[in-house]
């Protein structure tokens, strides 16, 4: 091989392990996955493929109700996550001053403690007897005889918490790398504080809130530990339905198909949201 | 727009109070105290709702519980201290998963460097497709990975367990290594690496004693991201644990019959084992760049 061909190769031999990983134990069973949904047949007489596109239909009837409380349990936590988080964002990159790396240590602390079990103890500081269900049925966000747990609130209070730093951090990162002097000669120019904050801060900041949804909203749509944990058989979510169909009931070609109809949508929706979001007119957004 | 703006035009709804005639440019009135003091009540709001669920953890890991579950105060007790791993079943759980964690971060950390250099340092045919496949996964619903990893394996006829779960870890850990070391890269100037080729370094002695130390930051930091992600996976781990128990497993299972204090006591201390590794970090990391700094003076 010559000098060159062999410089050329290189960028390949570098690529080429994590590359091989990711195409072997990703993007074969994804497109293995794709065959397993045409399948029919039954868990005892195994299944075979016979491009049987209904599967697609009869799932979409049988499960419209999970997809959609998924969807929106998942839209209702990414909205819950933007309201809390960008104000802590923005009070970390603008007004944290030196404790900046202890506040961002903090908001990357849950991290450090597996989800399971920080759901786990969600699960008990929220029990019936407890202090905070007391004071939520004070306050009345709960029946005075009611319970918090087993409701969809719960699950979308669990969902929340879960994926919050997830929307922390991307808002910060943008907050954090926008010139200064930009805000300043906005106010420079008459801008009220409020103004100068609609009009360049947001607009500066929106990839950040549009990464920041997109990693809460993803994650959550899939999720079905909060589901499991925090919620009850009323508040199942898709993610639920194809652990079951293919853990517990061996329906192998409707968990598949659910599957993708799952990350379709998901996909679908990135593309619109980019759409909506990633116009040049994002003036026209702020005001 | 900018017509709109102007402070000009008296009609102009984005400037409210503001006189058109006003001479020097107005610099704001001293920022709303009350405003900025709701912003860190808010915050610090936002902060121990984060935290809470991990002080309770702690705080119950010293309680003398009576029972199944364990969230009514009973009075303090070292016992679950002194005997983190009476649990066999919780203690070999820990053990798989600091294992896999340990193994796939190694992995997946070589792997994904490897990658991230290639694709910000080379300009090959296929780049960009390459960018955007390793970027799929990250988009990619946990429970869609796992589950069509797992028809894989039971089409292949592969039986779940231990190693399995090494590899699906590999695998979900790879684009967030790249995406880490990527970020480090595109900061880093390149003509570094071209003068040292200039100076006779090959490009082999040019990787591990020019890129490799310059990035060294970013790789350290995309290795403690993959152990976090392995050792709290559950949901993909589900899929192809087999018989395998993991932590996050255990205690998922345990949720329903009440989670033992040991469980309390050992995510404590894994908590107290990752942050001293990222203080190390940082203590590490500080004590180079002065050390650069002595050399260069």
């Amino acid at each position: 091989m010559s000098l060159s061909r062999r410089r050329k190769m290189l960028p390949w031999w570098f690529a080429l392990p994590g590359l091989l990983w990711l195409i072997v134990f990703f993007a074969v069973p994804i497109l293995n996955q794709v065959s397993v949904s045409l399948m029919s047949g039954d868990p005892e007489k195994g299944y075979e493929l016979t491009w049987s596109f209904a599967t697609y239909w009869d799932a979409i009837r049988d499960y419209h109700a999970q997809f959609t409380r998924s969807f929106g349990y998942a839209g209702a936590a990414t909205l819950i996550d933007f309201v809390i988080a960008f104000p802590l964002a923005y009070f970390i990159a603008y007004k944290a001053g030196r404790f900046k790396g202890l506040w961002l240590l903090l908001v990357i602390l849950p991290f450090f403690v597996s989800q399971v079990m920080r759901t786990a103890s969600w699960q008990l500081i929220l029990n019936d007897q407890g202090w905070l269900v007391a004071r939520m049925q004070d306050v009345g966000i709960v029946a005075d005889d009611g319970r918090f747990l087993a409701t969809g609130k719960a699950v979308i209070f669990g969902i929340s918490y879960n994926f919050l730093p997830f929307m922390v951090l991307p808002i910060y990162a943008t907050l954090d790398r926008i010139d200064r002097r930009l805000i300043e000669a906005a106010s420079d120019l008459y801008c009220s504080r409020w103004t100068a904050f609609r009009k360049v801060t947001l607009p500066l900041a929106v990839p950040g809130i549009f990464a920041g949804s997109l990693l809460v909203f993803i994650p959550a749509c899939g999720d079905y530990i909060n589901s499991s944990i925090l919620g009850s058989s009323n508040t199942t979510m898709i993610g639920n339905v194809i652990q079951s169909k293919f853990l517990n009931i061996l329906d192998y070609p409707t968990a598949a198909a659910l599957s993708f109809i799952l990350m379709g949508v998901i996909l679908l929706g990135i593309a619109i949201y980019g759409r909506v979001l990633g116009t040049k007119n994002l003036t026209e957004l702020a005001g | 727009m900018a017509t709109q703006t102007l402070p000009t035009d008296p009609a102009a709804p984005h400037v409210p109070g503001v006189a058109p005639s006003a001479g020097a440019p107005r610099r704001d009135r001293e920022p709303g105290r009350g405003r900025r003091w709701l912003l860190g009540v808010w915050s610090t709001l936002a902060i121990l709702f984060l935290v809470a669920p991990i002080l309770f953890m702690i705080v119950f890991s010293f309680n003398d519980n009576q029972g199944r579950f364990n969230f009514e105060w009973r009075g303090f007790t070292l016992k679950h201290w002194a005997d983190p791993f009476a649990n066999a079943d919780l203690a070999k759980a820990l053990e798989n998963s600091l294992l896999i964690a340990v193994l796939s971060t190694v992995v997946a950390t070589a792997m994904g460097t490897l990658l991230a250099i290639a694709l910000v340092r080379h300009r090959f045919r296929g780049r960009t497709p390459t960018d955007f496949f390793v970027f799929l996964p990250m988009a990619s619903p946990e429970v869609v990975m796992g589950a069509s990893l797992l028809a894989m394996f039971l089409v292949l006829g592969v039986g779940t367990g231990f190693g399995t779960i090494l590899v699906a870890h590999i695998m979900f850990s790879i684009s967030y290594v790249v995406v880490t070391v990527k970020s480090r890269l595109e900061g880093m100037d390149p003509h570094i690496e071209e003068a040292a080729k200039d100076l006779g370094a090959g490009e082999v002695s040019t990787f591990f004693r020019v890129t490799l130390p310059t990035i060294a930051p970013g790789v350290a930091a995309a290795a403690v991201l993959a152990f976090a992600l392995s050792i709290d996976d559950y949901i993909v781990t589900s899929f192809n644990a087999g018989q395998t128990q993991t932590f996050p497993l255990y205690i998922f299972g345990a949720t329903k019959q009440g989670v033992p204090p040991q469980v309390n006591v050992l995510s404590t201390m894994l908590l107290i084992l990752v942050l001293g590794l990222m203080l190390l970090n940082v203590v590490v990391q500080r004590r180079l760049a002065a050390r650069d700094r002595a050399a260069r003076a």
